[in-house]
């Protein structure tokens, strides 16, 4: 059904493009969640398409096509082999993504997508328990450059995930070398909620999750927070949090949400939804929809969001040659 | 806030005449989605939240109506299982061991009654259990360590021998086939592709509903294609309500002691992280054959056997509300959903949350009392409504379930290939079962073991390679020793026991 529908649409779209007066309008988006419904990738989706609709954007409907697997792979494999050059469709994509790109596990390269815009980010934060003799981000660079192995940290990804790899930037940043880095032990647990549990529960020692995991952790004061990952310090009411920068430590680690079209749509429509894109982060419905899911409005697109994906597939590459995870 | 004003001030919320009526709505809806084959409280808490932001739903009222779809489901998953032999969802696996053979001995009515109440009960007692003890049982949750819950999950395992007395051999054989099963898909400590072929839709592993629904519902449907006069295969049935209260009375009477456990089991199984339903339904099952089977009856219509797995499923669906509400940690399928929900809508579940937002959480307590004396009445004056959505011939019947089997499991992912592999598991389990092979352990296996694996490698990892971590723990050292002194109790109940050879 939907498949003829679209179809159908994009007949027409090729059947009245001929008038080059006419700028693009989406008509009948399809938006690829590559995730089980409930999920944060799902969630974009959803209110992107909302607010399209809500602000008048798009023709027609924005439907939301869950499509788990292999992290994002699926849908990524499903768009670079279906749906190259539909204009209509897009996929969410998340930094967990790029990092899985960065290590070719995906069935395509970086640059086989158009990377279109991010409009929000999570940030991560390196966190200890409240009972925990730790004290600073320095405290935490000592031990881990003086003993690597001592301490358990955790987080909400696979060695050579997203969560461990920022945790390798701050490890660099330390001071560690390639080989001192091999000796931190990772531990991986599937969310932050668990993982905190554990920590509170003596489990584990350091933990390295996106801050929005955290929220009830640090009001209830379970969890000491010793940095943000963020390049400046967050808006209020965790303007108080220190982020890495300031304590000597050069490590930017967000978890931003954003979007991705097929390889083959023309510049014309890539810079037609970089526009529509602009403007749906700039309205209210999305600053208020973002806060309430605990994001931080955050913005990139077009020419310096490919350049920034550029650049984090470089970085993340060299973090995982450095610790064996990809050759 | 004492516990007794909060209430109070929970159901103030959840009299509210729109509350009332969304809490039926899910009950009964829950109470359908429960009860079709294949789709369970995962599946039907996920479509119904698209729902309830369509809907424009407050977060109250979405929480209830998600709860008491969860609830329902917990209710309903038993109503296949017992009439048709067909678990409604993974958790009602349990309750056909004993549930179908009663029915098939024309006592259905029965098994549907008592594991009504059995529901009622061990969904009311969890529900207590969550108000007076929610903040102070969560504080368990901590001490269980990666090591500790290796050792339950080993326990699992090890103790399923007992569910299918009859082939040890065979038993463990699927277990391992099960834990084989688990291993397919990305490796999720490493990231790195486990028996996929390249098949990327593999990566995520073989999803259990898949297999469930293959090896029950397809697999049905090959015996049914099997049978020489298909009209003839067993059809849900179910005796007349009047006269089937005064039975199901007389054997409610030996079922207290099995419901009084069960509730006690589910409950704090269902506080556990990770360990749902499922889980409970089993552990109910299992210590309840330890306990009274004494004559081998068991697996053979027992009504102990029914009431155990059912008020157990349903005491661990109110006990896994403990974690979600007061850490952020689902305790099963159900509420992991029910989380990502509460996060969008802007409510962050926490050690907080009682305190914070009281209305939010109390209400939604007070909720569950309501549609939990809501889906008694469902499930017991009114089971024959929902027995007769199954009470069609099975000539029509069956080709019904197939295709609700294929359009729900293609829903859960939107891929084709779990229909094939659907279609494959069922032909899998319909040899199996002709060569007397258990499907239940191989189930097992495929749920549990990916948590096995996580749990042993976080321990291990969090150790850096140290094998002795999972020994010195006291929780885990008394959750081994209570597994031997299981085995080899069960060991000497085979050996003294030699009838329950000729109980078969």
């Amino acid at each position: 059904m939907n498949t003829f529908k679209l179809a159908t649409a994009a007949m027409a779209a090729i059947i009245l493009s001929p008038l080059p007066t006419s700028a693009f309008e989406p008509t009948n988006v399809q938006c690829v969640a590559p995730a089980d419904p409930g999920g944060g990738l799902d969630f974009a989706c959803r209110t992107i398409g909302r607010i399209l609709s809500e602000l008048d954007l798009v023709k027609g409907t924005v439907q939301t096509l869950n499509m788990p697997g292999g992290t994002g792979a699926v849908a990524f494999g499903y768009l670079k082999s279906k749906k190259a050059g539909d204009p209509n469709t897009m996929v969410t994509g998340s930094t967990i993504h790029v990092t899985q790109i960065a290590q070719g596990k995906y069935p395509g390269k970086y640059d086989d997508v158009r990377w279109t815009a991010m409009i929000g980010a999570d940030v991560g934060a390196i966190s200890v328990s409240k009972n925990s003799t730790l004290q600073t981000l320095a405290d935490l660079a000592k031990v881990i450059k003086e003993t690597p192995g001592s301490l358990a940290v955790a987080g909400g990804s696979a060695i050579g995930g997203w969560d461990h790899i920022r945790f390798l930037m701050f490890a660099r940043a330390a001071g560690l070398s390639a080989e001192e880095m091999k000796k931190i032990k990772w531990v991986q647990f599937d969310a932050g909620g668990p993982a905190v549990t554990q920590m509170m529960g003596g489990h584990i020692d350091v933990l390295l999750v996106d801050l929005s995991e955290l929220v009830g952790f640090i009001q209830s004061g379970d969890v000491r927070i010793l940095s943000v990952l963020s390049e400046n310090p967050l808006p209020d009411p965790w303007d108080k949090l220190p982020t890495a920068r300031q304590q000597g430590f050069e490590a930017v680690g967000y978890n931003w949400r954003g979007f991705y079209l097929g390889n083959e749509v023309s510049d014309d429509d890539y810079k037609a939804w970089v526009d529509i894109f602009d403007k749906v982060y700039k309205s209210p419905n999305w600053q208020k929809a973002a806060k309430d899911y605990g994001l931080m409005p955050l913005w990139k697109g077009g020419a310096e969001f490919e350049a920034s994906i550029k650049a984090a597939v470089e970085e993340t590459r060299d973090l995982s040659k450095a610790i064996g995870v990809i050759q | 806030m004492d516990t007794l004003s909060a209430l109070a001030l929970g159901f103030e919320v959840a009299l509210r005449p729109e509350n009332l009526l969304i809490a039926l709505i899910g009950s009964f809806l829950g109470t359908v989605i429960g009860a079709l084959p294949g789709i369970g409280p995962v599946n039907g808490i996920a479509i119904m939240i698209p729902v309830c932001f369509a809907l424009g739903l407050d977060p109250v009222s979405s929480l209830i109506m998600l709860c008491s779809i969860y609830y329902g489901c917990m209710y309903g998953g038993r109503i296949a299982s017992i009439t048709l032999g067909i678990p409604g969802d993974e958790a009602a696996v349990m309750a056909t061991l004993d549930g179908f053979p009663m029915a098939q001995k024309g006592k259905a009515t029965v098994a549907l009654i008592i594991s009504g109440v059995g529901s009622f009960f061990g969904g009311t007692v969890a529900t207590i259990g969550l108000t007076l003890f929610a903040p102070a049982l969560a504080s368990l949750a901590i001490y269980f360590g990666p090591s500790e819950y290796v050792a339950l999950f080993i326990m699992a395992f090890l103790t399923v021998g007992g569910v299918a007395t009859k082939h040890p051999t065979k038993t463990l054989l699927a277990v391992t086939f099960g834990l084989a099963l688990s291993t397919i898909g990305a490796d999720s400590q490493s990231g790195i592709p486990r028996y996929t072929f390249d098949i990327l839709k593999l990566y995520d592993g073989i999803n259990y509903i898949v297999v469930i629904v293959g090896a029950y519902a397809i697999g049905e449907y090959l015996s049914f294609l099997e049978e020489k006069d298909p009209g003839a295969v067993v059809r849900p049935k179910m005796e007349p309500l009047k006269s089937s209260y005064r039975n199901a009375w007389n054997d409610l009477q030996r079922c207290w002691g099995a419901i009084l456990r069960s509730s006690g089991i589910g409950f704090i199984i269902g506080i556990l992280p990770g360990a749902g339903p499922t889980l409970a339904s089993y552990l109910g099952y299992v210590t309840e054959k330890k306990i009274s089977d004494k004559d081998g009856t068991f697996g053979t219509g027992d009504p102990r056997g029914v009431a155990a797995p059912e008020t157990a499923d349903n005491a661990a669906a109110g006990g896994a509300m403990v974690p979600m509400l007061t850490l952020g940690i689902p305790g099963s399928g159900g509420t992991a959903i029910m989380l990502a929900m509460l996060m969008s809508l802007n409510i962050t579940p926490g050690p907080l949350l009682f305190e914070r937002q009281p209305e939010i959480v109390w209400g939604l307590i007070a909720a569950l009392y309501i549609s939990n004396v809501m889906l008694v009445v469902m499930n017991i004056p009114l089971v024959g409504f929902f027995v007769k959505m199954l009470q069609v011939p099975p000539s029509l019947l069956m080709p019904v379930v197939m295709v609700f089997a294929i359009v729900g499991v293609y829903s859960i992912n939107n891929v084709e290939i779990d229909i094939f592999l659907m279609i494959a598991f069922g032909v899998v389990g319909h040899i199996l079962r002709k060569a007397k092979v258990p499907i239940i352990p191989i189930i097992l296996g495929l749920l549990l073991g990916d948590e096995l694996e996580n749990a042993l490698r976080r321990a291990i990892a969090a150790s850096g390679g140290d094998w002795t971590v999972l020994f010195d723990k006291p929780i885990a050292v008394g959750i081994y020793a209570f597994t031997l002194v299981a085995i080899l109790a069960s060991i000497w109940l085979q050996r003294r026991g030699k009838r329950m050879e000729g109980a078969t």
